[in-house]
């Protein structure tokens, strides 16, 4: 029972039990895609024929280019020769990794910005808050495009491209995590606990990530799902225009989409259609989860178990302005 | 009942709250410049740490000693802080300097290609509101119910899907396998030639193809815009429709609904006028920011499409390493996105008193 009290408090399956109808049936959609594509990030190299990169068979014969789907290769080649299929499997690795390595980045960075920027406040934050708006309403991928030419100056090896693809899209997503965890700061540094911990004499350090940190980050599993399926959608198009991951270092969608563009005036859809795919499938997955988990933070859309019995949240929502995140600001 | 919801604010903000408006406004404005300063310095420095721009766009291509001296005529080998203080000066009177790679005035390329990257966003636009909005009041109205829930999964499958790939997937079946319409281009061959002779083109083709007269050219010129738009207008459209549904279903919810109900007005009514018109404020806010979430989709659908504008134009001054360039059009882009936002702002002001405080 321990077990099941600790589970019920993991922020997706203590929604998942909060879930009823349509909308559990959406999350649990986007669960099993995502874990249909972590399974295939994990095991790629037991489940892709050949590897991302290889040209040849295990005869020593090439593939061939453009080779239609069946056969030996059941999605067929790339123009340059690769097998679609194992790109397809191996890209879900290289779209993991650089997920993982974008959001720790973005969330270390924005919430320890956030938090300074909230809780000390002043002139500090003024700036903060400014730089913040204006990286965030700029174009991401532009941004994203100037950051990953100065990070890898045109030249990357896997660790190197993952990292430098990763870097570009944290510094686009720094200031949304700045701008969540900045608002809650403001608001829990207010509330007695913290003056009570001010009057007992604690440190400043201890107040900012013990009282005020752990009470700040209840939607930040929210924007960390809708932040990935953003993350994969701007490597791909980091790949797509040509200044992504090297196709020799590693599988990577949007490089195999921007190989495809002349593929596709000539009639060959296989090159395109299922790398395209994959990036739709996997950022579907990670939105329905994002989007499932905002509809249940939010009591106005929340399905509710018995149609009619408000409960007080609903008047107090109800009452008070739209939220942000009803405004399309959480990405 | 008309709730009179745009007209009026003028007289009610002039009576209630005088100075106010005129204030916020201002503050807005004002706040367009450190926008854009931030925006330019952080490309500035992001460019410029890591190199001179020629170096960036000539290494290996030219002996050092020449590169060494056409450094040192640019001026790239002073400090760091000497040539951010000249180019904000520069940026400030609207000279951009030459393109490296290929020698132009950074303001002509803006000129000539600025055009055809705003005729695709407006008819991409176009193409949002006209799917987005009544698909969103239609999956507001049937909340829970099967239609709200393809539509969901719809603007989700529009958001998940990247431009390009959305812009491939029609090309392959309206291009090339029903040869419907045109894959590449703003316009076809001879067409283009036609429209550039003519006097001080707009740039705008569907504005130049009508001046031009030809019924034949401008039918050509919307063929090409078709997919674009699509590819384009569906990613917005996809936020449009997720955004009028959540707003919706909170005006549905309201007390006022009800009471024209029971007055007897049609449900088309109900959601026409009085759900929909007071959630247009947030709407509107967020059109404003998806401003940016165009321009970068322009750049993929640009390059998808062989559109001929500033994103696509972007795209080869960036491989060209062509860091002045570059500059110049993040520069543009960033006053774009600065001033965008003022509009939108000042246009929730004057729906809605309530912004302003």
């Amino acid at each position: 029972m321990k077990l099941r009290a600790f589970l019920g408090r993991l922020p997706v399956v203590h929604q998942f039990r909060q879930s009823v109808g349509l909308q559990r049936g959406m999350l649990l959609a986007g669960l099993i895609i995502t874990g249909f594509f972590a399974v295939m990030a994990i095991f790629a190299p037991w489940l892709a024929p050949f590897g991302y990169n290889q040209l040849t068979g295990d005869d020593g014969e090439t593939f061939g280019a453009q080779v239609p789907p069946g056969g030996e290769h059941l999605l067929g080649t790339t123009v340059g020769g690769y097998d679609v299929l194992s790109r397809v499997i191996w890209g879900s690795r290289t779209a993991f990794m650089v997920i993982i390595v974008a959001v720790l980045l973005s969330v270390f960075v924005g919430v320890l910005l956030g938090l300074i920027s909230g809780y000390i406040g002043g002139w500090v934050d003024r700036v903060l808050v400014v730089i913040a708006d204006a990286v965030y309403a700029f174009p991401t991928l532009l941004l994203a495009i100037v950051a990953g030419i100065v990070i890898s100056r045109g030249q990357s090896n896997l660790l190197g491209g993952v990292f430098a693809a990763a870097i570009s899209i944290t510094v686009v997503f720094i200031p949304q995590y700045f701008r969540v965890i900045r608002a809650e700061a403001v608001r829990v540094k207010a509330e007695a606990f913290v003056e009570s911990a001010k009057v007992v004499g604690a440190p400043v350090p201890r107040i900012m990530f013990r009282h005020v940190l752990r009470n700040s980050t209840r939607t930040l599993p929210l924007i960390f799902t809708l932040n990935s399926s953003e993350a994969i959608l701007t490597l791909a198009g980091l790949g797509f225009l040509g200044f992504g991951i090297e196709p020799t270092s590693a599988a990577e969608w949007g490089y195999d989409l921007n190989r495809s563009i002349s593929d596709v005036t000539s009639g060959i859809w296989w090159t395109s259609i299922f790398p395209g795919l994959a990036i739709v499938l996997i950022v579907l997955g990670v939105t329905l989860i994002g989007e499932s988990l905002n509809d249940l933070a939010d009591p106005r859309l929340r399905t509710r178990r018995r149609a009619g019995a408000a409960t007080p949240a609903d008047a107090v929502a109800e009452t008070t302005p739209v939220a942000r995140e009803d405004m399309g600001e959480v990405h | 009942m008309t709730t009179s919801d745009v007209a009026p604010p003028t007289t009610r903000t002039r009576r209630s709250s005088g100075g106010s408006l005129w204030r916020y406004i201002l503050v807005r404005f004002l706040l367009i410049f450190p926008t854009v300063f931030i925006l330019v310095t952080l490309v500035f420095l992001f460019m410029r740490t890591t190199g001179d721009p020629i170096t960036a766009a000539l290494g290996g291509r030219l002996p050092a000693d020449q590169l060494a001296e056409r450094i040192h005529e640019a001026g790239y080998d002073r400090p760091l802080i000497v040539q951010y203080v000249e180019y904000l000066g520069q940026v400030f009177t609207g000279n951009f300097g030459r393109t490296l790679s290929d020698n132009q005035l950074v303001t002509d390329v803006l000129l000539r290609y600025g055009p055809a990257t705003l005729e695709l966003a407006v008819y991409s636009l176009i193409v949002a509101f006209i799917v987005g909005i009544p698909l969103g009041m239609l999956a507001a109205y049937l909340r829970d119910r099967w239609p709200d829930a393809v539509l969901r999964v719809l603007a989700i499958l529009f958001y998940a899907t990247p431009v390009f790939f959305a812009g491939l997937v029609l090309k392959l079946i309206f291009a090339v396998g029903l040869h419907w319409l045109p894959a590449n281009g703003r316009a076809g061959a001879r067409n283009e030639v036609a429209l550039n002779r003519l006097d001080h083109p707009t740039g705008i083709h569907l504005i130049d193809a009508i001046r031009l007269g030809n019924g034949a050219i401008i039918g050509d010129v919307l063929a090409h815009a078709v997919l674009p738009a699509l590819a384009l207008g569906l990613l917005t459209a996809g936020i449009f429709l997720r955004l009028v549904r959540t707003n919706m279903i909170g005006t549905l919810g309201q007390p006022y609904v009800d009471a024209a109900r029971s007055r007897g007005v049609s449900e088309f009514r109900l959601v026409r006028h009085h759900a929909y018109k007071p959630a247009l404020i947030p709407i509107i806010t967020v059109i404003g920011l998806q401003i940016a979430l165009l321009l970068g989709g322009a750049v993929l659908t640009e390059t998808t499409f062989e559109w001929k504008g500033l994103g696509f134009q972007l795209v080869q001054y960036l491989l060209a390493r062509d860091f002045v360039a570059v500059q110049g059009i993040v520069a543009l882009l960033a006053v774009i996105v600065a001033v965008t936002n003022f509009i939108v702002d000042i246009l929730a002001a004057l729906i809605d008193p309530r912004v302003r405080y």
